[in-house]
């Protein structure tokens, strides 16, 4: 099992907001491995309210953990959405 | 056992399990929860989240189809909101650790969320707050649906408990499967106590707390005689109750011949009639064979109002209740506004002592051209030939005399009008303030009948507010003064040949029913659910033998001696019907 962890820029202009936070859990639960998003406290990425109530707007750190089978994958994909500037 | 005080708003006893209503406008209610409940209430809480996710997919498809699938992208979020793990964990562990119901565990934890998130210092997250209340709101909809769902579905008898019931509720409920209703907030004359009341069933109202302490499915004993509420009863207080309850169906059914006019074994014919509030409660006046209206309280068109209600308006409220009592009679009680109840409009001040201020006839003097838009109101009802009109707290000639000079005046324009109207109403006085009692003989040269106001008259002559509980227990309606005053009303009105009634709540209890009867008095005005009993009382006595009996319960010296007086004596005069008659 792959366990990775890596701090990230956001750079989608809403931040994590309502609509890019649920796009964000939406990708998660494609993926068997758990994953935590942490900014301050770490929560559940598959949270669409703990996600949003870390408050992320666009151009914050935040830190992305990603454990399992299929970490890699979900990492990358992950990764891409929130570093993507397009909604 | 937990028991709650509040107010009678319809009599009798009801025992069945509580069936708990929420509130239209989705506030949420907190119950106490049992540990065997834990699995029912996450269970209700999955149910209201599957039928909530249904309704928004439902929804986003809808508006993917209408306006695009860009407009419906939001209800994706919403969906998520539903499905979060984190968020339904904390639900459920609120319902297991804090043993609370599920719509309150749902609530406390989309308030935390929504109170982090308003914490963050962003615009456009605060404004997302939005998205999870209008999700919460949906929740909290579903929840109340299975509430409005298995009441319908009920295949038992029920005690209605609600924080209050509005009008759209109460219209669909299965009114055969109910029992009694409870609620926190409400007075007599609240949505609740009318129904009740129209229904005949047992209702307790202003129990404030009610909802707080009373889980569903508990075991409630409805007291509509004290105005208490037994939750989760012991055994033997449980038996208590079934016990009384059972006598009082038994005797209900024994007095089944309420429309009998009451006369006592030596032929005195005596007037039982209803004191009603609202002409929805004239039906219930009937059933129970009221010989006629001994006090509407009028003053309750005038409540809650924004505006004063015409002369158009009250002549229509007075008109349907003099037609449909017919052949009877019905005594129109002018406003008795101030003391305990006070009009939105027109603008009554604060007062330290509203029970001795400005209130009732002083009110209605000072303001003629309200009280004639309601004298000519009731003066042209009473074209209809069955109308009374009656003062309340007269405590002097001079304003008998100022009212009737107002109904005069009244008469010469209606006249001039060319609207008709009784000529020779009745015009009676509430004999209710010590000074009215001790000049009852003046009064009775002016007035057509007295009707004596217990409640208001104890307590101006026990200087008692009985609403102050420190002093209450000095209210006390066996108090020989009390009597005495009583007695020598019905005296000087006789002497005057006028006739005299009550319409305080002495006159429906059968202990001082027997001794009101000895004094004399012509008319007993009571709650409609009482009249049975007291025509039965009547009936079962000789009026010789209960003169004898008043003769002799003005002469203690302490209330304690009188009412054990008239126990003994009630006993020693109804025999055998004593428990059928004073238990109803």
């Amino acid at each position: 099992m792959e366990k990775i962890e890596c701090q990230i820029i956001v750079n989608n202009p809403n931040g994590l907001h309502a609509r890019p936070a649920a796009i964000f859990v939406q990708i998660a639960n494609k993926f068997d491995s758990s994953i935590q998003l942490g900014k301050g406290e770490i929560v559940d990425g598959r949270s669409i309210i703990a996600i949003l109530s870390l408050g992320v707007n666009k151009g914050m750190s935040v830190k992305l953990i990603v454990e399992g089978i299929d970490a890699r994958q979900a990492f990358e994909e992950l990764k891409r959405f929130l570093e993507n500037s397009n909604d | 056992m937990i028991k709650l005080k509040g107010v009678v708003a319809s009599g009798g006893i009801a025992i069945a399990k509580a069936f708990l209503l929420g509130k239209e406008e989705l506030s949420i209610p907190k119950r106490k929860i049992f540990h065997e409940d834990v699995s029912r209430e996450i269970y209700r809480l999955e149910e209201a989240l599957i039928e909530t996710r249904r309704e928004i997919s439902t929804l986003q498809k809808k508006i993917s189809e209408d306006l695009g699938f860009d407009h419906a992208k939001i209800f994706e979020a919403h969906l998520l909101i539903l499905e979060d793990r984190v968020l339904i964990e904390d639900i459920i562990q609120q319902i297991k650790n804090k043993k609370v119901n599920a719509e309150f565990a749902f609530s406390q934890s989309i308030k935390k969320y929504i109170d982090t998130l308003l914490k963050i210092n962003d615009e456009y997250l605060r404004e997302r707050v939005v998205d999870i209340e209008d999700v919460a709101r949906r929740v909290m909809r579903k929840f109340l649906k299975q509430e409005e769902k298995k009441i319908q579905d009920l295949k038992e008898k029920v005690i209605i408990v609600a924080h209050d019931l509005s009008p759209s509720q109460t219209a669909t409920l299965p009114k055969e499967n109910i029992l009694g209703f409870i609620t926190d907030v409400g007075g007599r004359t609240s949505h609740t106590a009318i129904i009740a009341r129209s229904l005949g069933i047992p209702a307790v109202v202003g129990l404030e707390i009610a909802t707080q302490n009373i889980a569903p499915d508990d075991k409630l004993i409805i007291d509509g005689i004290e105005g208490t509420v037994i939750a989760r009863p012991t055994d033997k207080v449980l038996r208590d109750y079934q016990r009384k309850s059972a006598k009082i169906a038994v005797i209900k059914e024994a007095i089944h011949i309420p429309k009998a006019k009451a006369r006592t074994i030596d032929k005195r014919e005596i007037v039982v009639s209803a004191n009603i509030e609202l002409p929805e409660e004239l039906a219930l006046a009937h059933e129970f064979g009221a010989d006629g209206i001994g006090l509407y309280r009028t003053e309750y068109i005038f409540l809650g109002k924004k505006e004063l209600p015409s002369e158009e308006e009250q002549y229509k409220a007075y008109l349907s209740v003099a037609k449909k009592i017919k052949p009877a009679s019905v005594i129109l009680r002018t406003i008795d506004i101030g003391g305990d109840k006070f009009l939105s409009q027109p603008q009554v001040p604060v007062e330290m002592s509203p029970f001795l201020g400005w209130r009732a006839i002083r009110f209605c003097l000072a303001r003629p051209e309200v009280f004639k838009v309601q004298l000519r109101a009731i003066l042209r009802a009473s074209a209809e030939g069955n109308v009374k009109v009656m003062f309340p707290m007269i405590s002097s000639v001079e304003e008998l005399r100022e009212a009737k000079k107002l109904i005069e005046e009244c008469k010469r324009e209606l006249k001039k009008e060319g609207l008709a109207f009784d000529e020779k109403i009745s015009i009676g006085i509430m004999i209710e303030v010590p000074s009215a009692a001790l000049t009852a003989d003046v009064l009775a040269k002016e007035s057509d009948f007295f009707s004596i106001g217990t409640n208001d008259l104890i307590q101006y002559s026990l200087a008692v507010d009985r609403a102050n509980e420190k002093v209450a227990y000095l209210y006390d309606p066996a108090h020989p003064a009390v009597l005495r005053l009583i007695k020598s009303v019905i005296e000087n009105a006789h002497k005057n040949n006028i006739w005299v009634g009550m319409c305080g709540e002495m006159a429906g209890e059968p202990l001082f029913a027997l001794l009101l009867l000895g004094f004399g008095l012509d008319e007993f005005s009571m709650p409609p659910p009482f009249i049975p009993k007291i025509k039965e009382l009547i009936r079962s006595v000789n009026f010789k033998d209960t003169q004898a009996l008043a003769l002799k319960a003005v002469d203690f010296s302490t209330s304690r001696e009188v009412e054990k007086f008239l126990q003994e004596e009630l006993r020693r005069f109804l025999k055998d019907d004593y428990e059928r008659i004073c238990m109803a």
